[in-house]
């Protein structure tokens, strides 16, 4: 009876996915492995090759403003690729030097922020346990409010007479308000106001972690508290701190709110490059195209870089 | 007593119909209309509106582009809409639907039949100058009377170079501030002559040093806090930060000036998406936006022009009498209005103002 029950599709659900799961060959570690790949699948690669997809097509007045890749003509299938939009990329200097432009804010971005939150990451790794679940909060909690408010709040403060100006003309430092916003600077001070939180958290996973009598040791033998720290401390940390760099650097570099806000006009960065084919020029391919090699310029570095260091840790 | 027992009936009524008479979708510009004209449309006609805004041309085009944006009723300018529509975006506008389309002055719709052929796909919903805004003030303390008011305050190094210290800001619309550069320069605003182009580009580049920033809605409240001093500005923004700054009372005015030389007169056009989710409703919108009381409402609220003649005895007296909303016959004829560019031509736009704004 049951068994028939079983038979006429009666199981809960569950087990019945499961058995279907099981029929085409996905049982334990393969189904926990499969999710993922599916959700990257889904989520990743696919984005990625309808970007590359557009990127290779031509731009039009139509809807979706460019030309399709392939059509039927009389039982044959054409397909048209146009790598043109690639070779204009290094016809005008302009999309180059944006690249390196934002490359280089995001690089001193980076290292500025890795200065500010490695000793905080330090602190609240060493703090008492009650009080470093506080501290974590207190890194934690600006999340709480959204990120463009808190650019905006930044223009209150750097404006001309914002927060900042007003208190140093009071009390007589200056006299003229400074020009802060829409320079450089402010671009700085807000990616590294905003990403801060992700270089210190997987600086304290990895600082919390720390073995204490390593420093002991170290002091035993006679070492002074800086030579523990650049010998011991600092070398220990480095996957915190590549996690930490990579998770400011990679969003950095693409940056579009930020610099627009508190950025000046002759702020080029790769973003607004993107914002102006997308947007002024409806040049969808181009965009495309200057999407795809941002990837590019920026995943091959990465990929080099995490293939010597697993061959680094095989060789040690 | 009567009277406000029966207007509550009525919003009682409206309010339980919300449902059986479906939903809207409104992509707007950014002060936009009046404060309660979506409340009043949603009593009266008892639909449930979405209202959302934005505050470029092109964000809304690359919408328009995508598809399948869910928006009922959508306000490009007229000469963005004439492209959009050679895409095969919107729906042919049922006039038959509209009672209130006499309404509209037949000028205007003849000037707009040009780009919109027949005024096939879309009805205008306001008129706006591009000019100059500016803190009174901070002005005459620093330029000759003469200057107050001409192009001369952006486009004369010379006297951009007194007004620097104070803050200018420019729209960062290249096709609206290219087409005034040609103009103060005496060419063809629609020119897309390369050569034009190049004397417009070194024009503007001659006075970049003092322009503080390029963007499209931020001199709004700058100009009424006095973070700057002259932007060139959509005329209704600019009066709206007049407005800001008297209420502020912080010593700050703010006047609007359609510069001598001429500027450029652009409409915003109700449009309908042909993939709109709620058709029927966005024509009862734009029909509801077609009474005179309406028009005139959100017309004196926002301080721009409306198209609607009808709407012009229930405009008030200080904005139908003010010349920077309603312009002069003499003003009228100096202006001129923008017809859309070629693909290769905005390329060209696109590159020079990216030249002009970062010197690369």
């Amino acid at each position: 009876m049951s068994q028939e029950e079983t038979l006429n599709g009666k199981l809960p659900g569950g087990a019945f996915l499961g058995r279907a799961l099981h029929r085409i060959g996905l049982r334990g570690r393969g189904l926990v492995i499969a999710i993922p790949v599916l959700w990257l699948f889904l989520f990743f690669l696919l984005p990625f090759l309808v970007v590359a997809k557009i990127s290779l097509s031509e731009a039009a007045i139509a809807r979706p403003p460019y030309l399709p890749l392939w059509n039927w003509d009389d039982g044959f299938l054409n397909i048209t690729l146009n790598f043109g939009n690639y070779l204009f990329l290094f016809d005008d200097p302009l999309y180059l030097s944006a690249y390196i432009e934002s490359v280089k804010i995001a690089a001193v971005s980076t290292v500025i922020t890795l200065l500010v939150g490695y000793p905080m990451a330090y602190l609240i790794a060493r703090a008492a346990p009650d009080t470093r679940n506080i501290l974590l909060m207190l890194v934690i909690l600006p999340f709480w409010t959204s990120f463009l408010l808190r650019v905006y709040a930044w223009i209150g403060f750097l404006k001309g007479n914002g927060i900042i100006n007003n208190i140093l003309m009071k009390i007589g430092l200056i006299n003229e308000p400074l020009v802060m916003l829409q320079t450089d600077f402010a671009v700085y001070i807000g990616i590294v106001y905003t990403y801060l939180p992700f270089m210190i958290l997987p600086l304290f996973a990895n600082l919390v972690k720390l073995d204490q009598s390593y420093l002991e040791a170290s002091a035993d033998l006679g070492a002074r508290p800086v030579t523990t720290f650049f010998t011991v401390t600092l070398p220990l940390s480095a996957s915190g701190i590549i996690a930490g760099c990579m998770l400011v650097f990679i969003p950095a570099v693409g940056e579009f709110v930020i610099p627009a806000l508190l950025g000046g006009p002759d702020t080029l960065m790769i973003g607004r490059v993107l914002w102006n084919e997308f947007f002024s020029n409806r040049d969808w391919p181009i965009a495309s195209a200057v999407a795809i090699v941002m990837l590019v310029v920026l995943v091959i570095p990465i990929m080099l870089l995490r293939k010597a260091q697993a061959a680094e840790a095989e060789v040690q | 007593m009567k009277k406000i027992m029966m207007t509550c009936a009525a919003v009682a009524l409206g309010a339980g119909g919300a449902l059986a008479e479906g939903e809207l979708n409104v992509y707007n510009w950014s002060d936009y209309i009046a404060e309660d004209t979506i409340a009043n449309f949603e009593a009266e006609t008892g639909i449930k509106v979405n209202y959302d805004v934005f505050d470029s041309n092109e964000v809304l085009e690359a919408k328009m582009l995508t598809g399948s944006s869910g928006y009922d009723v959508v306000v490009p300018s007229i000469e963005f809409m004439a492209r959009q529509a050679q895409a095969g975006v919107f729906a042919k506008i049922d006039k038959d639907a509209l009672s209130n389309y006499g309404n509209l002055d037949p000028q205007i719709l003849k000037i707009l039949a040009v780009n919109d052929p027949d005024n096939t796909h879309g009805v205008p919903y306001m008129m706006f100058t591009t000019g100059l805004g500016y803190n009174v003030k901070a002005v005459e303390e620093r330029i000759d009377a003469e200057k107050i008011g001409s192009w001369d305050m952006v486009f004369d190094p010379e006297t951009a170079a007194k007004l620097a210290d104070c803050g200018i800001a420019v729209l960062d619309s290249p096709s609206e501030i290219m087409a005034p550069a040609l103009n103060y320069l005496g060419l063809d605003p629609n020119s897309e002559d390369k050569a034009d182009l190049e004397k417009a580009t070194d024009l503007l580049l001659s006075v970049r040093p003092h322009i503080r920033y390029f963007h499209s809605s931020q001199y709004i409240n700058d100009l009424a806090n006095g973070d700057i001093c002259v932007s060139v500005g959509y005329s209704g923004d600019v009066l709206q930060a007049r407005d800001r700054a008297a209420e502020a009372n912080q010593g700050v005015e703010v006047a609007y000036a359609i510069p001598k030389e001429g500027g450029q007169v652009g409409f915003d056009m109700l449009a309908i998406p042909d993939d709109a989710p709620n058709a029927e409703n966005a024509l009862k919108f734009i029909d509801y936006i077609l009474k005179p009381e309406i028009a005139a409402a959100v017309t004196n609220y926002v301080y721009y022009a409306n198209p609607n003649t009808a709407a012009t005895e229930f405009v008030d007296d200080e904005v139908r009498n003010d010349p920077g909303i309603y312009p002069s016959k003499e003003v009228q004829a100096n202006l001129f209005s923008l017809r859309p560019h070629t693909p290769r031509y905005d390329r060209s736009l696109t590159r020079a103002w990216t030249t002009i704004k970062t010197g690369q």
